[in-house]
Order: structure tokens, then sequence, then C-alpha cells
């Protein structure tokens, strides 16, 4: 569960990106959010994964109280997230399986552990058969699919996936969203940050709008109708 | 899941990663052997330096004239007794014939000195020292001995002695700490160099929820294989060089003066100062450069 009250976040050259917002996603949730560039979407994302503190406002992930979390505890409430990025960011000098196994092991899995669960999870989004290929060899929507298999890999609480449509055609965009309504399906909660609003308007889920660093709208199985938010 | 710590795969991602990062790592090992080389080949002409010192000062002796009314059988009998003097390696014996000999035969042709009788000379010891620093104690000391009447040296060679080994001593440390400070600098930003183009993949590791720890084991190991293997290929290349300027210098006619200590005594100190020099800066310089692209 994710809960953000009253929220304000200002860098240091003065930009004031969120200005009290205020959000709660519960667990198996499925939420969009969706808003113009400069609005404070990333801001959001990067206060959930704890790359950035907040100014002001109590935030709380999966149990954590981010206001006063210590360092060492952060890399262990990132096991409870799976961050899925619009470029992919897989390491390319790594075969599909070897860049899951790196995701496990870098939270402590056993190779016994591991041995079981990359090939189900690479199941799960369909690469089953091209586990040992490297990522330049695949499509870009082949690509996002590792992406999506290693954020998946360590069975987080939550999916936060940032605009993992964005570098994909329209055909492959549906199947990745529809992969991550499946995974949803499967029990875990999911944030989509997206731009495209025939996709949002394609499904019928939660709609957080933000605009100005301001929650404008927030409606569940709302639509994304507001031309001016895109 | 608990964490848990499996060195064998840190090492074995730090052994495959210099291969999959094959030109960085062939640069950072190519600036381990150019810096343990330049610090090994100074500090091998300082050791010899040393040496040469150690030798000449060895040679450095002062004069204990013996009473003229002591016989001689009892003046070279106080050999034992001057040689109980602290700081006095050896003490040799001349009879005042022997000195008369040596004397004439050093001003030879000079008037002056020839035809002396043989009592203007005395009984006497050449005494050599083991630290030249401390003539002045040591002659006074000496002079102490019952049946010594007085006795003569050069304090100022003595002094110059001690000088020059200090200024040579203090430039020496003070050279070796500059280059190392500089190896180090430079080592630092060529791994630095090479993990740049890694930070995409150490920011992957942390989102995934890897610990610091985690992160850095592998470029530790890295590091230490890259300081190791640089500082074995330094020590070869170093031992060649050594020997073909000690070949080169022992060949050289003008220079014979200059004796070159054999390599092969020094070599396991050389090997061990090199491999400990290349594994600090080798892992020093990794966890050095990662610092940096730890703070996501």
């Amino acid at each position: 569960m994710i809960r953000l009250i009253d929220i304000q976040k200002s860098y240091d050259n003065g930009t004031k990106a969120l200005k009290g917002v205020n959000l709660r996603i519960d667990d198996g949730e499925f939420v969009f959010l969706v808003g113009p560039s400069g609005s404070g979407k990333s801001t959001i994302i990067k206060l959930i994964t704890a790359e950035i503190a907040p100014s002001g406002g109590r935030l709380m992930v999966n149990g954590y109280n981010l206001n006063n979390i210590r360092p060492r505890q952060v890399p262990y409430m990132r096991r409870t997230l799976g961050v899925i990025f619009q470029d992919f960011r897989l390491i390319e000098k790594k075969t599909v399986k070897e860049n899951l196994t790196f995701a496990m092991r870098a939270v402590g899995a056993s190779p016994r552990e591991i041995r079981k669960r990359v090939p189900y999870v690479l199941d799960l989004v369909g690469l089953d058969q091209k586990g040992d290929r490297m990522p330049s060899q695949l499509s870009g929507g082949e690509q996002q699919r590792v992406a999506i298999a290693r954020a998946l890999v360590n069975n987080p609480k939550m999916i936060i996936a940032d605009e993992p449509t964005g570098n994909l055609d329209p055909m492959r965009s549906l199947e990745i969203m529809m992969l991550l309504e499946r995974i949803n399906e499967l029990g875990t909660t999911l944030l989509v940050v997206t731009h495209e609003k025939e996709l949002v308007n394609r499904f019928s889920k939660r709609v957080v709008a933000i605009e100005n660093g301001r929650i404008i709208s927030d409606e569940t199985g709302g639509y994304y109708n507001n031309e001016t938010t895109i | 899941m608990r964490q848990r710590y499996d060195f064998g795969y840190f090492l074995s991602e730090g052994f495959h990663s210099i291969f999959t990062h094959g030109f960085m790592s062939f640069a950072a090992v190519c600036m381990i052997v150019c810096c343990l080389l330049i610090m090994g080949s100074f500090t091998l002409v300082a050791v010899n330096a040393e040496s040469m010192f150690s030798d000449l000062e060895a040679e450095n002796q002062f004069t204990a004239y013996i009473d003229e009314t002591i016989p001689q059988d009892e003046a070279r009998a106080l050999q034992d007794d001057i040689e109980a003097v602290p700081n006095v390696s050896r003490a040799e014996f001349v009879t005042k014939e022997q000195a008369q000999e040596d004397f004439e035969a050093r001003y030879e042709g000079n008037e002056l000195f020839e035809g002396l009788p043989a009592d203007t000379y005395r009984d006497r010891f050449h005494i050599y020292l083991d630290d030249i620093s401390l003539l002045a104690e040591t002659e006074a000391a000496v002079k102490e001995v019952a049946g010594v009447a007085d006795t003569q040296s050069a304090p100022e060679i003595a002094e110059g002695f001690t000088v020059i080994r200090n200024i040579a001593g203090a430039v020496a440390v003070i050279l070796v700490v500059i280059l190392l400070a500089v190896s180090l600098f430079i080592i630092a930003n060529t791994i630095k160099l090479a993990t740049f183009n890694r930070r995409e993949e150490i920011a992957i590791m942390k989102m995934c929820g890897a610990t610091n720890a985690f992160v850095r084991w592998p470029f530790v190991f890295e590091g230490l294989i890259l300081g190791l293997v640089g500082a074995v290929v330094a020590f070869f290349l170093q031992w060649g060089i050594y020997v073909l300027v000690g070949n080169a210098i022992s060949g050289e006619d003008t220079i014979s003066l200059i004796t070159v200590l054999p390599f092969q005594p020094m070599a396991l100190r050389v090997l061990g100062v090199f491999v400990l020099t290349g594994f600090v800066i080798g892992a020093g310089g990794s966890l050095a450069a990662i610092r940096k692209f730890l703070q996501v």
C-alpha cells in the first residue's frame, strides 16, 4: 500500500514540483497516473522509490515510513517494488536469463530459488524460448517484456511502470498493457505512468490526473479524456 | 529473502566483468604497470645508492695513536679494548714501521719527508665505524682507552656523508610518496572512467534492491585481480629492465666505480611490495571510483 499525505517537494533551484499531494493506492489496485510533462509524475515515482526525499508531508510505501527511513533500509524497501522504465534499462552485456538472475542475486536469492523462479517468470511474459538471447537480439516489445520479467522476478508487492510503452508501436503497447493487466490479476499492485490516452481509455481502471504539482482528478474506472492534460 | 554474501559469485562477477569491459581493464592494468615500474625503478635506484653510501662510509675511519712508551706487543693487545668500544666495527693495527713506509710511499719524491727517523712515528690503529654520524662520540670513547695517546679524524668528511645520506633519504621518501599519490590518482581516474560506463548497471542494481555492499564487492574483486595482474607484469618487466641496466653499467668502463646490487636476493621483496601496492591501488581505486555512483 502507498500513502501520500499532503506531500510537497521543492528542488534546490526553487521549483515546487509537488504542492500538497494526497494519494492512496491499496494492495491489488491498478492505477494510471497521467499528466503533462513537468506536472510532477516523475517526482512522485522518485519519491516512492526513495531516490529523493519529500520536503513536507507524510509518505508510506509498503509499510516503510519514507520520512525517516534509514539509508540501510532503502534496499529492503525497494525489494517490495518492481520498476519498469520507458528505455527498458537492461544490461546489454548479459543475456535475458542473466538479467533476471542478476536481479535475484541482488536481493540475496539462492541458486536454487533462481533456477526455479526465472523460467516461471520468462514463461509468464512469453519469453521462455528466448532466455539465452542478448537484449540487442530482441525487438523493443520483447525487451520491455524482459524488463517486466525483471521487475516481477523478486515477487514484489507493487510494480511501478514509468512510461512503459513510450518506445513501442500501438500493437506492442497494447500487448504490454495486457500483460501488465494480467500481472495485476495475479495480485500485484500496478502504478502505470503514461501519456497514451487511447491506451488508458481502453482499460477501465482508476486514473489519477496530476497537473502543476496537484492532483486534479482521481476516478476509479474513469477515463483520460481531458485534452488539456495530454 | 534473507541477504547472503556469496563471495564465489562476487569473484566470478569481478572476473567476468574484466573480460566484458576488456579495453578499460587493459587500460587500468597498463596504468598500474606504469606506476609500479616508475615507483619500483626509483626505489631500486635509491636502494643501490644507499648501498653505495654504506660501502663508502665503511671506508671512512679515524686513527688512534698509541702511547710511544708502550711496547709494540702491548700496543697490539689494545685491539680488543678498542673493538669493545660501541660503534667500532673493527680496528686495524699498524706498526710505526709500516706507517713510515706508507707515509714515504705517499710522499715519494718530496725531500721534506725523506729520511725521517723511525721514532718520529707511533704505533696506531685505523678504526672503522658502524655509523659514521657518531664519529665524535666514538672518537672520544676510544681516547678514553688506556694506552691511546691521541686520535686524528676528518669530521668534515663524516658530516658530509651524513648530510648527503640524510638528504638522499628524505628525497627518496618524498619522491616515492609523491609517485604513490600520483599513481593512486591516475589509477582511480582510469577505473572511474571504466566505471562511468557502468553507472547504468549500478543504478539498475540499486533499483532492484541491491545493498551498497552487494554492488561494491564485484568491483573490489575486479580491482584486486587487475592489481594482481598489473603487479606480476610490472615485476617481470622490472626484473628485465634492472638486469639490462645493471649489465650496461657493469660493462661501461667509465662508471665501473658504481656497483649494482643483484636482483635475485631482492626479488621476493620486490614482488611482495608490488602485489601489495597493486592490491591497494586496484581495490582502493575501484572503491573510490564507484562511491559516487552508489548515491542512487
